[in-house]
């Protein structure tokens, strides 16, 4: 297994493959990529989640749903890393043809659990992966990422209910709290607090934890899915567009690529 | 007169034929939406309670869990009246299945205004244009009793999504038991030569009784049974625009983007014939479905005096 300090190594070159994928396609969204990074380093690289790149549909394989799809650069650089997807694909984010669309697409690249980018629906999708692993009496956990702003969709409460009344202790839900949605901040928006008792009141297992911390991040994580009882969810407060100065709590990158100075910027940064 | 017999309603078949399925398919799990006495999924749940999941009254939720059990392997059927699952649904369905192209199945009962008593808010009449706007999907609607035990089971084997459409009241016995139907080929049920009257579901009946009630004043009308609206039936249709002088789409749904819709837009690239529409236009109310039927101009006559009224332009 990785050191802390080499999973936080990782999280700044999967940091600097997202600016770099989005500037090349001059469009995207870093903002809400940059924040799920240390959550995504250690599912797939802090022996959190079991999966094998050269057995992809491996029947006792963990899945992992990006339900926020817009997120889609983070995700792409992570499976590039490990294996599942050439590095080379990267420049071709958004491009015409390519595997890499602008939110995932299960029919463009199989190596997916599912396609996304219309908000609210990852934790339903994620639900039915749960009971057929339940079904099948199959080992794996299902870790569904959600944006913040995406649980103003009613469908995630729906959903919340459900994984909650049928005690579903293999689906593993984290809430990526960078506080910002398209529009604005969540506050002025739709206030989500009190947000971890609305999941206790749902009958979730809560743990909130500093999203960035890698230690805590990989300790929530290890943790998670050990509730006999309850799914489990994962409040990670993060900082949207966290490592680029220029793009930490600036909502101007949300959906914006860098520039041309801008990448060179960041990429020094994220030396 | 042809004497129609009228026996059980579709949504009692789909459920019937569903619970035989399962014996032979463990890998089918059943959903439903709060509705499972209405559409019958009840009685797979009462025979395989292991594979059956009430979410409750959540029906994009229902969706995306079907998504995710067909991700998994297994092949869902989800219910729910047609029009709370094809509407509440429709963005799941969108996102999370066609997008995709998961092979999960859906069945919408309650379908049309012949729900009757419970008024508009229950009638599933726009669920068809919904399900036919989705790329790749399948859509069924099965007449009767041995339609479905037909058709239903050619569903398992379909490498995509698939909408069914079932009604609530008893449906007229269009089909003997055995017969065998074809998904994507459409059924001749009656022989005729000037006029094709081209429909599905419980509007089958009405339109073999307005085809007699022609025949008697001397016009050879034949009838089609278009129970999959897509794929739509292409050499069918060519056969009917070839084998017509003119062509009578009948359905108890929306007109805009139903079943006419569709043959029309076939029929212009075929052999353009002159064509006329008997459904839907707008909202209906409460009443009887035999009331309903003949306010809303969907009744046997209704359907006579549009058919005349396109044969005599014909003459003319």
């Amino acid at each position: 297994m990785r050191t802390i300090i080499e999973l936080n190594s990782l999280a700044k070159s999967i940091r600097r493959d997202i600016v770099k994928m989005i500037a090349a396609a001059g469009s995207g969204h870093p903002g809400g990529s940059l924040s799920l990074v240390e959550i995504m380093v250690a599912l797939y690289f802090g022996d959190i989640m079991n999966h094998d790149a050269k057995d992809p549909k491996g029947k006792n394989r963990d899945r992992f749903v990006l339900s926020k799809g817009h997120a889609a650069p983070v995700l792409y650089a992570v499976l590039a890393e490990a294996g599942y997807i050439s590095k080379d694909l990267l420049p071709t984010l958004r491009k015409l043809g390519s595997p890499l669309q602008g939110h995932p697409d299960l029919r463009k690249l199989d190596i997916l659990e599912i396609s996304s980018g219309s908000l609210g629906q990852g934790i339903s999708v994620g639900i039915g992966m749960a009971l057929a692993a339940r079904l099948d009496h199959l080992p794996g956990k299902i870790y569904i990422a959600v944006g913040d702003g995406e649980i103003n969709e009613g469908q995630i409460w729906e959903a919340a209910l459900f994984a909650g009344h049928h005690h579903l202790n293999n689906l593993i839900v984290i809430v990526d709290h960078n506080g910002f949605q398209l529009d604005e901040a969540n506050r002025k928006i739709l206030d989500l607090n009190p947000l971890a008792d609305k999941w206790a009141a749902f009958n979730w297992n809560v743990m909130v934890i500093d999203g960035h911390d890698m230690a805590s991040v990989h300790g929530a994580l290890q943790k998670a899915g050990q509730s006999a009882e309850k799914p489990t969810v994962i409040i990670a407060k993060t900082v949207k567009g966290k490592g680029v100065s220029f793009m930490e709590n600036n909502n101007k990158f949300h959906g914006m690529a860098p520039t041309e100075t801008e990448l060179s910027q960041a990429l020094a940064e994220l030396e | 007169m042809r004497d129609i017999k009228f026996s059980k309603a579709t949504r009692q078949a789909y459920g019937e034929v569903l619970t035989v399925l399962g014996e032979t398919h463990p890998e089918i799990i059943v959903l439903d939406a709060d509705l499972s006495k209405s559409t019958y999924s009840n009685y797979f749940q009462a025979r395989y309670p292991e594979r059956f999941i009430n979410v409750g009254i959540a029906e994009g939720n229902m969706v995306g869990i079907a998504a995710g059990l067909a991700a998994s392997g297994k092949q869902p059927f989800a219910s729910s009246f047609a029009t709370f699952l094809m509407s509440k649904g429709f963005d799941q369905m969108r996102q999370s299945i066609a997008y995709p192209n998961l092979k999960a199945r859906f069945c919408g009962s309650h379908a049309g205004i012949s729900i009757g008593e419970d008024g508009p808010s229950q009638m599933g009449i726009e669920d068809l244009a919904l399900a036919c706007a989705l790329p790749g999907f399948t859509v069924i609607v099965p007449a009767d009793e041995a339609a479905m035990q037909s058709l239903l089971p050619q569903v398992l084997e379909i490498n995509g999504p698939v909408y069914i459409r079932t009604g609530r009241i008893k449906s007229a016995v269009i089909y003997e038991a055995g017969t065998v139907l074809k998904i994507g080929q459409a059924s001749v049920v009656r022989e005729g030569r000037q006029l094709t009257i081209a429909t599905m579901g419980l509007m089958i009946g009405e339109s073999l009784i307005a085809a007699d009630l022609l025949e008697q004043e001397g016009y050879s009308v034949r009838v089609m049974d278009f129970h999959t609206l897509k794929p739509i039936d292409i050499p069918g249709i060519r056969y009917m625009a070839e084998n017509s002088e003119a062509v009578l789409c009948v359905e108890e749904h929306l007109l805009d983007g139903g079943l006419g819709s569709i043959i029309a837009r076939e029929v212009a690239k075929i052999r353009p014939l002159p064509m006329d529409f008997v459904g839907l236009t707008d909202y209906a109310e409460s009443g009887t479905p035999e009331e309903l039927l003949k306010h809303y101009g969907l009744h046997a006559v209704n359907i006579a005096d549009t058919a005349r009224k396109l044969l005599k332009r014909l003459r003319s």
